[in-house]
This record gives C-alpha cells, structure tokens and sequence, in this order.
C-alpha cells in the first residue's frame, strides 16, 4: 500500500510543473465557453465528457461557425489522434491490468501526463504497481482542468492577454523534449514534425495536422531506425 | 448545441484513448516497433510547438519580430546544458517577457 501511495504521489509531482500554463488555458476555455452562450454546464460539461483542451477548443470554435456535427466530430477525431500513439507506447506496460484500470487510465490519459509517466514506466519497468503513476499524473491534469474551467466560467478572463500565457504552452511541449536534443536522429524527426506542421497548419482540413506531422514524422523515424539496423 | 454533440465528441476521444490500450497485448509488438514508438514523443510534441511559435495572428509565417523564437531557443539552449524541465519553461517566458516588455518596448 506504502509503495503504491508513493508512486502515486511520484506521479503527482512529476506532472506538477507542467500544470502551469494548463491553468490560464482552461480559464480561456471556460471564457469561451461562455462567449459562446453554451451556458455553464455545458461549458464544464465538455471538460469533464470529452477532457482534451485543444479539441474542445476547435469544437466550440467550428460550433459557432455553423459547421455540421459531421466536420465537428471528425475534426475531434482528428485533433485526439495522437492519443492513439500514445495507447500503443503505453500498452506495454499496461497490457496485464484488469479492463477497469485500462479504462479509467484511458479516460485521464493527456499530453502530459502521458509524457511524465512513460519516461516513469520505461524507467520501473517490473513494479507491478507502476500504473500508480500515470493515475498520479492523469487525475493532477484532470483535477486542474476542471478547477480552471470552472474559474473561467465564474470570474472571466482573470489573466490578462498581455502576459503572453499562451506560449507557455508551446514551453512545456519544449521541455518535454529536453533529454532528445543530443540525439542526431530525434533532432531529425523533431524537424519534420515541425516543419509538416507549421506549413499544414493551415491547409491541412479538418484540424489534422498535428496526426498527419506525427506520422510523416514517425515515418522518418522508422527509415532511420532500418538505415541504422543494415549498418549493424 | 446539443448534449448529444458532446456526448458523440466524448465517446470519440475515449476512444483514441482507449483502443491501443486495450487493443494491443503484451509483447505484441517486435523490438523494431518498440524502437520506432519510442520516438512518439518526438514526432507529436513539435507539431503542437510549432505553429503558434512560427505562424502570427492571420497564419502566416513570422519570421522578423518574433520574439517567442527567441525565447524558445533561449529555453533550448537552457534545457539542454541543465535537462531540467521548471528551468527550462522559466527560462522561455522570463526571456519572452523581457523581450516583449523591455526590449521591443
């Protein structure tokens, strides 16, 4: 039990520091939320059925653009795809737990949690209560995302836009890259992913640049793995 | 809007969540997989650290009077000789905000 509490906190602190700008971001979620004239529980009830900020965002943005529930879901689908590669990383080490636990840490699975917590895994590869951490790291997000939605909703836009929060985003995503700067071949699939981005970021339909990246990303990252196993 | 929308929009990202988890069974996967997978990171983040770094208000690209690339290399530059994470995002938003309230004042 000592040990699980403690993995469990392990999870907690590790994703701490990353919870920093997800705080302004889901107190503008909530603003927008009641721009739009969706109400409050609408507002809250999105980050608690669907919980995934980027997609919520586009969600209400292309709601209140007329666009069909059709182009609205697909660009959901579109924007939560790299949960899908996210699963297929983790599986490895969540592959003998029982249904309930693979579907409760599916549901609090994010960015960043996901982030923090397969560094964790790949690290205590034979604790059989590792998956402690990513429901440490998982409920931290989920627990602030509804906090600052709410905030959002009930006090306005409290953080003014000068202070520039919004990039802190793009400076936690950084910072979860730190450790692939010295490898030559992460560098190589990091520009790819970034490049494909920047020039599909807008002609890229349905909100799909961020999977259509990955992929030609992780394409790069296969042929580089084969060019380097011929070599051996 | 209907709840329904949300409810649909819900099912949709627990499934992207869900379906490799449960899908994928214990040592399904080859080493070679292994190896390319572990490059996930990697190839996701830069696409969500790209874009609002490099692309301005209307979506083009903003290459002259860019202070966040400033900032981000000042953060790269950091992250890569401590490897830590909370001085790694500090470093990138004092720099911003020095650049944005001092400099290009």
């Amino acid at each position: 039990m000592n040990s699980r509490l403690k993995i469990l906190a392990k999870g907690i602190i590790d994703v701490s520091p990353l919870m920093i700008p997800v705080v302004p971001f889901g107190i503008i979620y909530g603003v927008i939320g009641m721009d739009l004239g969706i109400g409050p529980y609408m507002t809250l009830g999105l980050s608690i059925i669907i919980f995934g900020g980027a997609s919520q965002i586009v969600l209400l943005q292309l709601f209140s653009g007329g666009a069909s529930s059709l182009i609205i879901l697909s660009s959901v689908g579109a924007v939560n795809a790299r949960h899908v590669l996210y699963g297929a990383v983790l599986s490895e080490h969540l592959s003998d737990l029982k249904l309930s636990w693979k579907i409760i840490l599916s549901y609090v699975m994010t960015d960043q949690a996901f982030a923090v917590s397969n560094d964790y895994l790949k690290k205590n590869n034979k604790d059989n209560n590792q998956h402690y951490h990513l429901l440490g790291s998982g409920f931290t997000c989920w627990t602030i995302w509804q906090i600052s939605t709410i905030l959002g909703i009930a006090l306005g836009s409290i953080v003014p836009e000068e202070l520039g929060l919004s990039f802190t985003i793009s400076l936690t995503f950084l910072a979860l890259l730190i450790s692939d700067f010295r490898k030559f071949k992460n560098i190589i699939v990091m520009l790819v992913s970034g490049l494909v981005a920047t020039i599909g970021y807008n002609t890229i339909p349905f909100k799909a640049y961020i999977i259509v990246s990955a992929l030609l990303a992780l394409s790069m990252a296969a042929l580089l793995t084969l060019i380097d196993l011929e070599k051996k | 809007m209907h709840w329904s929308l949300i409810i649909y929009a819900g099912i949709i990202t627990f499934a992207t969540r869900f379906s490799m988890i449960f899908l994928l069974k214990k040592d399904i996967l080859n080493d070679k997989a292994k190896k390319i997978l572990s490059f996930v990171p990697a190839a996701i983040f830069p696409a969500i650290i790209f874009p609002p770094i490099f692309l301005d208000d209307v979506g083009s690209v903003d290459l002259e009077s860019n202070p966040k690339i400033l900032a981000a290399i000042f953060a790269i530059i950091i992250g890569y000789f401590t490897k830590n994470i909370i001085a790694t995002i500090f470093a990138g938003l004092i720099s911003y905000w020095f650049l944005i309230f001092v400099y290009y004042q």
